[in-house]
């Protein structure tokens, strides 16, 4: 059995989210046109939080909803078929909406590709960004996170995992050390 | 000729002499000039006679000739076969009789004793010139529209009586046709599953009950082909207990195999591979027609040998021919299925697969019990082994037979025709 | 989940959720604009029909397309199948173009099985003789489940032609392990003699089950099934068990009415009862286009075994 250790707690993961939705805030200027999009599983409950943080500072409830990609996935091939997430838009679309998709880890880069694919069978947003909780590096595609809780060097052979109370039962964020991968 | 060493009907070891063709002596330690056999202690069978043989030929020659149908009754231990009426044309003439006759004894495998059709073109309208074929070189004594029933009750009345005038048998394919249109496997549990029209045992027992009555009524002689429900064990029974001249086969695979089979086999769900006509039925059935062939209610084991071309097989079920081939494993099935069972000995085997037969078909040169004077027509058989059953192996052109992949017990050594070995180590001479 | 789908009697209570919970999800792509997925781009669907079923062809032809399959119609009439061509032999010519998937619909019923020996792509039963189709059960399943939520315990009630019915026999497997009791409503002849083997109730009359179904599901009746001597006549068949006004009216105010169609109105039917609101006919249409989607992604959208 590989170790792992802790890398985030519970705390760490609010101040991380405090910190994203401030600067949602900032950098789109009051975040009146923004809509937050998870991708599942644990994208969607965090961009849940995001919304539910923006809401607190600014009191504006900002529209949330969450873009399963499993059927734009470039590596479908490579596992038995995968059982699908929910795709759930704000009841008034993406059209001309600054869309900030959210995850839990960016690594590859190939979720967010499949997720742009996705997006664009669903509307025409004016601008979307990313979100992440954690960056852990490795990317094999021209993507960058705009807003980031915590940057996270690791080794290929690692492994991140988040935990969320929602999906799991409690907050955290472990780094599993080198197994077979 | 001697053959050393061989156990008659799985008795004491002992030498069989053979002079003419025919059995000279019997007994220990025999002296004499010619060939010497060692049978190495294996058990000597009157030569085997079938009832129920499809040889194919005339018509349909890509599925079966005389010569190669014979080939495979000689490795299956057979010395006689009868070859069923329904070719193409029909035997329902002296001269379609004559020329399967006169083909089983230019090659010399095994006898050919043509059945001929009851009905001209087996149509079920007209009787054929029966006597016609009693009286050709082929002395037909059976008569049989197999393949289809003779289901009109006064042309089978009438069929029954004729025949008494040169001792001639009907031999019925008990199917009351209106029952069993479209049918496709045994009508029950998994012709329910498989949505497959089902093939009701009362479809068979209805026939077999009303021929019963129909041959008690007119005194005849009845035989009834391929029996395969525990209802028609029944009514066999009941009729024969009146002492009715009536008599019944089973085939091996009735005695070996189930319905089931259709929906689950190492062959896969729907494999044509077990379509046959009768159909295979339930355990039940396999176990009533066990003890009826145990207790002499069923007279004979005869194999239904079908052949079918590997493209008629190799289809969807409802587009498949039926049948199965069983020449050259009918005797190991009978021993899986009879004797490891402790239902039969082998004396009984060669009653049910020799001297019945040949009694019910009136082939006076086979059947007869190994001893000197009768005819050496002989199987030696050696029930030790186990084998996978392996098709290209077998000398019959078709290789539809259900027991491929199958371990089954015995092996046939040797096979004597009139003294002359057809068969020697396993294989044809 | 199996690599085919020939028989309902084959999926797990988990296979079976999991291919209505993915219908679920793909229900909500035939809401929005674009309809089409990237996901089965590069993978052939061929569908093999030997019977004439413009309504099922068409339903496996937009599911595949949706999820951006390529199609290919290969329909036995008029080809070198109707001039003898061996189930076989069109197994390998479909195996040399690179069949993924094969949809068959077959008048013989085992069909899938034996070309499923023949083929290395996954094999869909749409319909063979009077076997089974299981596709048809799935959407039944999910219809009854968008309307009545989990199926757990609901009494389900089929009429009619059982004997002869494909759909019949795929949704007594399903539903039974989908956890819904099911009855079996018909006349004794147009039932299988081995039907009290069959994991569900069987009654003879309609009238007393009505009362106690969340849902009737009414089997189209053949014609030629009349000729044969199944029942007396169309009126008497259609007073015993056609679902008319009258019985309608028996059932539980919730309780729907399904019918896998074609529909014979004033038979089985009245049309009245066909048009109602809680009837689903005209729904499991469309959510046989989503099913059979959640089908193909669940049997291609992976890895190849």
């Amino acid at each position: 059995m590989s170790e792992s250790r802790a890398v985030l707690e519970g705390p760490d993961i609010h101040r991380a989210l405090t910190r994203i939705a401030h600067e949602i805030l900032e950098r789109t200027k009051g975040a009146d046109e923004v809509v937050l999009l998870g991708i599942p599983t644990r994208g969607a409950p965090l961009a849940r939080r995001l919304g539910d943080r923006i809401e607190e500072f600014e009191g504006v409830k900002i529209p949330v909803g969450s873009i399963d990609i499993t059927m734009y996935r470039d590596d479908l091939r490579l596992k038995p078929a995968r059982p699908l997430g929910r795709t759930e838009l704000p009841a008034d679309g993406i059209d001309g909406k600054i869309v900030v998709l959210v995850d839990d880890v960016l690594y590859s880069g190939r979720t967010v590709r499949a997720a742009l694919d996705a997006l664009n069978d669903l509307g025409r947003p004016t601008a979307v960004q990313l979100a992440t909780l954690v960056d852990r590096g490795h990317r094999e595609l021209p993507i960058r996170a705009d807003y980031v809780g915590k940057n996270l060097p690791t080794a290929k052979s690692e492994k991140v995992r988040v935990f969320l109370r929602e999906t799991d039962g409690r907050d955290a964020v472990i780094l599993m050390k080198g197994g077979a991968e | 000729m001697i053959i050393r060493n061989v156990r008659i009907l799985g008795g004491e070891p002992a030498d069989i002499r053979i002079q003419d063709g025919l059995i000279a002596e019997i007994g220990p330690a025999l002296q004499g000039d010619g060939d010497v056999v060692d049978g190495g202690g294996v058990i000597a069978l009157p030569g085997l006679v079938d009832l129920h043989t499809h040889l194919r030929e005339p018509g349909r020659e890509d599925a079966e000739t005389v010569r190669t149908g014979t080939q495979s009754a000689a490795r299956g231990g057979y010395t006689a076969v009868h070859a069923m009426a329904n070719t193409s044309p029909v035997a329902d003439t002296a001269g379609v009789v004559e020329q399967v006759w006169r083909l089983g004894r230019e090659f010399a495998h095994c006898d050919v004793q043509p059945v001929g059709a009851v009905t001209v073109g087996l149509d079920g309208r007209q009787l054929a010139e029966l006597g016609a074929m009693a009286d050709s070189a082929a002395g037909v004594r059976v008569f049989s529209d197999d393949g289809k029933c003779v289901s009109d009750a006064v042309l089978m009345r009438r069929a029954l009586e004729y025949v008494k005038a040169f001792d001639g048998v009907i031999a019925q394919h008990a199917q009351e046709p209106r029952l069993t249109e479209g049918a496709q496997m045994n009508e029950g549990v998994i012709s329910g599953r498989l949505g497959l029209t089902g093939w009701p045992a009362v479809a068979e027992e209805a026939i077999i009950a009303r021929d019963c009555l129909l041959a008690a009524h007119v005194g005849s002689r009845l035989h009834v082909c391929h029996v395969s429900t525990a209802g028609s064990v029944e009514i066999l029974r009941w009729a024969k207990s009146h002492g009715w001249n009536i008599t019944a086969e089973v085939t091996p695979h009735h005695l070996l195999l189930t319905d089931d089979l259709v929906e689950e086999s190492p062959a896969g769900a729907y494999n044509p591979i077990y379509k046959v006509n009768p159909p295979l039925r339930t355990r039940a059935d396999v176990a009533a027609l066990r003890a009826a062939l145990a207790d002499g209610t069923i007279d004979v084991v005869a194999t239904d040998h079908a052949p079918h071309p590997v493209e008629d097989k190799e289809t969807e079920w409802s587009a498949a021919a039926m049948g199965m081939i069983g020449l050259e494993t009918a005797l190991s099935v009978v021993q899986e299925a009879m004797v490891d069972t402790g239902l039969l000995d082998w004396a009984a085997v060669a009653d049910r697969m020799s001297a019945a037969p040949a009694r019910i078909g009136r082939l006076s040169g086979h059947g007869r019990p190994l001893e000197a004077g009768a005819p050496a027509n002989l199987t030696l058989y050696d029930p030790a082994p186990r084998t996978e059953v392996d098709p290209s192996a077998f000398a019959s052109k078709s290789r539809n037979t259900p027991y491929a992949g199958m371990t089954l017990p015995g092996r046939v050594v040797a096979t004597f025709l009139r003294g002359k070995p057809t068969v020697l180590e396993g294989k044809l001479v | 989940m199996n690599r085919h789908l020939i028989s309902a009697g084959d999926l797990s209570k988990d296979d079976a959720l999991l291919i209505l919970d993915t219908a679920e999800e793909l229900a909500r792509v035939s809401e929005r604009s674009i309809k089409k997925l990237p996901t089965l781009r590069g993978r052939t669907v061929v569908n093999l029909f030997f019977e004439d079923s413009t309504r099922t062809r068409i339903s496996f032809e937009a599911a595949a397309k949706r999820l951006s399959a390529d199609v290919i119609n290969f329909s036995a009439k008029g080809s070198s199948v109707s001039k003898g061509e061996s189930l076989k032999d069109t197994a390998l010519t479909l195996e040399a173009m690179g069949a993924d998937a094969v949809v068959i619909r077959h008048g013989s019923s085992g069909a899938p099985h034996r070309l499923a020996n023949w083929v290395h792509g996954s094999v869909v039963n749409a319909g063979d003789g009077t076997h089974e189709h299981p596709t048809q059960a799935l959407l039944d399943a999910f219809s009854m489940r968008r309307r009545l939520g989990a199926l757990d315990g609901r009494k389900v009630t089929i009429v009619g032609d059982v004997l002869h019915s494909r759909v019949a026999r795929s949704n007594v497997l399903l539903l039974h392990t989908l956890g819904a009791e099911v009855t079996l409503v018909a006349p004794p002849t147009l039932l299988p003699v081995s039907v009290h083997t069959w994991p569900c109730e069987v009654s003879y009359d309609l009238d007393t089950v009505l009362a106690k179904s969340d849902v009737v599901m009414m089997l189209r009746v053949q014609k030629e099934r009349m000729n044969a001597a199944y029942f007396p006549s169309e009126r008497e068949y259609s007073r015993r068990y056609g679902l008319d006004r009258a019985r309608f009216a028996k059932m539980p105010d919730d309780a729907i009415v399904m019918h896998p169609g074609p529909m014979n109105r004033g038979m089985e039917i009245a049309a009245e009862v066909a048009d109602s609101s809680r009837s689903t006919i005209v729904e499991q249409v469309a959510n046989g286009v989503t099913i059979r989607m959640a089908v193909l992604y669940l049997l291609l959208g992976g890895e190849t075994a």
